[in-house]
């Protein structure tokens, strides 16, 4: 294995009889952002919800943290995964979801302070010293004791970028964040993620945000019908892109 | 608001086509009359009094019987005994219907199956049935026993009428007839939790046990406390079919005195006034566990229960306050 934190080979999903993953090849290093494209039914969310086990993986090899996804090895067999460990590995990866999916019954600071406090063990006071931290890194320093009903979409967006980080994750899955969005809201929640990016942060969005993608992926890769169409950086992959259906992508998009 | 642009150009018509905007702005607005909502009314009001008036002088409700029984010790233990039965029974159904519930959402075919056999049988058949049933248990099994299954000794072996007394049996009854509903309404909470909650909670790696207390099972009690509260008043008054068990709750206990004196109406006067009572403080311990469990849905509180009653009681134009709704 390579050092890669993320590192799929020839990973393959079926859902029934139909295949959503042909044969996904791809590396993600340390400190990396790297952005997934494409149309819709492309699989690249599904690629995303492998890599912490929201989805089981048909065929292929995925590893992340030098860990197989899913499987462990031991004396040269491979053992599914028990429930502790599948969820061991999933503390370290945060992800963000298109539709927020802020627990409504909590209010911001208990959204930020469950995870560790109720997974990591952590205690609850210095808990809410990083959660009342990182709301302030996300701009959000006063919405404390809000209820996600009360807050804009972009609010709700940005308080969950920063429950995903309160866990202290070593990556973050972005599944089209500003989707949801009204155009309006979507600067906030890409500028956090912005910064996030700056800090050194290992990152893999799914994204249509073509701006965002150019200007702070270290790698772009696009993807169609369940295989990588061709990936590098954004500048080759969105200046000068090589193969026509990239092409035909970028300018229906741009 | 004026329209000044209007207003000059009809200046010169005033006087053909009646007032101005501004003069229209000033008059006083006569509200519509409801003639035949205050005859409805009218009508209402003078049922009422007419039954009112025949409660309070038809000499046959015993009015003062009602009043010497109604805080009487038998009736009062009855009454106890009626509250037990709710509580406790309705406790294990809770207890028994939320794991009922995830077994049958479960990814195990046989749980699957035995919880749904379960509640095929517990719905499937009459409570009285039921309570019947565990009354005379002890004609099917005449002894229990804890050893090893099928094969091995019987380490303690006990008298089955001796554990299961006619309480226990109600209890075992009413729980687990009840239990069969709670699944149900469990399960059916649980649905209504939106899946990208399980996600985002597997995605902190929330273990499936600590994802559904923290996070699904709260949110499902907003869509399992309304249902819950009308099993527990219906449990209330289900308890006393173990009457026929003759287990003195509340009915009971106004049974056995009413064959003694006769006094059959006022007694279950009696009864009646009790089971209204419990059933009011139940409605409004109702109102406010949901109102606990419905945070974060609402940006405002409905406000304490007497003036949400004063302000449906008393409201005629509901649609007086435009945008007031939702």
């Amino acid at each position: 294995m390579n050092n890669a934190i993320v590192s799929a080979r020839g990973v393959r999903k079926s859902f029934g009889s139909v295949e959503v993953l042909k044969g996904i090849d791809l590396d993600l290093f340390e400190g990396q952002v790297m952005c997934l494209l494409g149309p819709s039914g492309s699989g690249k969310s599904t690629f995303l919800r492998c890599i912490n086990h929201l989805e089981s993986v048909t065929e292929g090899v995925l590893t992340v943290h030098g860990q197989l996804v899913g499987y462990r090895n031991r004396r040269g067999r491979l053992y599914e995964s028990s429930e502790a460990e599948i969820c061991r590995d999933r503390e370290d990866i945060g992800m963000v979801f298109q539709h927020f999916n802020l627990f409504p019954h909590m209010t911001v600071l208990e959204n930020l302070t469950v995870g560790p406090v109720a997974v990591r063990g952590r205690s609850r006071k210095a808990s809410v010293a990083r959660a009342t931290e990182l709301l302030d890194q996300v701009g959000l320093a006063d919405k404390l004791k809000a209820y996600p009903r009360q807050l804009s979409g972009g609010q709700q967006q940005r308080v969950a970028i920063a429950r995903a980080l309160a866990m202290e994750p070593r990556l973050m899955l972005f599944d089209e964040p500003t989707s949801a969005l009204d155009p309006e809201l979507v600067g906030d929640v890409l500028a956090v993620m912005k910064n996030l990016a700056a800090d050194g942060m290992t990152m893999l969005v799914v994204t249509h945000e073509m701006g965002f993608a150019r200007e702070v992926a270290d790698s772009v890769v696009f993807m169609d019908g369940g295989v990588v169409v061709e990936s590098g950086p954004p500048a080759q992959v969105l200046g000068a892109p090589a193969h026509e259906r990239t092409r035909a992508f970028l300018s229906a998009v741009l | 608001m004026t329209l000044p642009g209007l207003r000059s150009s009809s200046d010169a018509s005033e006087v053909e086509h009646g007032p101005s905007l501004i003069d229209l702005q000033q008059m006083k607005v006569i509200p519509r009359r409801h003639v035949w909502r205050w005859i409805g009314v009218a009508v209402v009001l003078l049922l009422v009094a007419i039954l009112v008036h025949g409660f309070i002088t038809n000499p046959r409700y015993q009015w003062d019987v009602v009043g010497n029984y109604l805080f009487s010790t038998a009736v009062l233990s009855g009454l106890v005994r009626t509250l037990e039965l709710t509580a406790i029974a309705m406790t294990i159904a809770i207890a028994l219907g939320v794991v009922l519930a995830l077994m049958r959402l479960s990814r195990s075919g046989v749980l699957r199956l035995v919880s749904g056999v379960f509640i095929w049988l517990f719905r499937g058949t009459p409570l009285l049935v039921q309570l019947l049933f565990w009354n005379f248990i002890s004609a099917l099994y005449p002894t229990f026993s804890l050893g090893i299954p099928f094969f091995g000794p019987d380490f303690v072996s006990v008298d089955a009428n001796r554990v299961i007394p006619t309480f226990v049996a109600a209890i075992l009854g009413l729980a687990l007839y009840e239990s069969a509903y709670m699944a149900e309404i469990v399960r059916a909470g649980i649905l209504s939790v939106d899946r990208g909650q399980f996600e985002a909670a597997q995605s902190l790696g929330m273990r499936r046990s600590l994802l559904m207390r923290k996070i699904v099972l709260p949110q499902a009690m907003r869509m399992i406390i309304p249902p819950t509260g009308n099993e527990t008043i219906g449990m209330l008054k289900f308890s006393s079919l173990v009457s026929v068990i003759g287990l003195p709750e509340l009915l009971n206990s106004v049974q056995l005195i009413y064959a003694r004196t006769f006094e059959t109406i006022p007694m279950l006067i009696v009864a009646t006034i009790w089971y209204l009572v419990v059933t009011t403080v139940l409605t409004i311990g109702q109102f406010f566990i949901e109102r606990h469990f419905g945070r974060g849905t609402q940006r405002q509180s409905p406000g304490s229960p007497v003036a949400q009653f004063l302000r449906k009681a008393f409201t005629f134009h509901a649609a007086a306050r435009p945008g007031g709704g939702s």
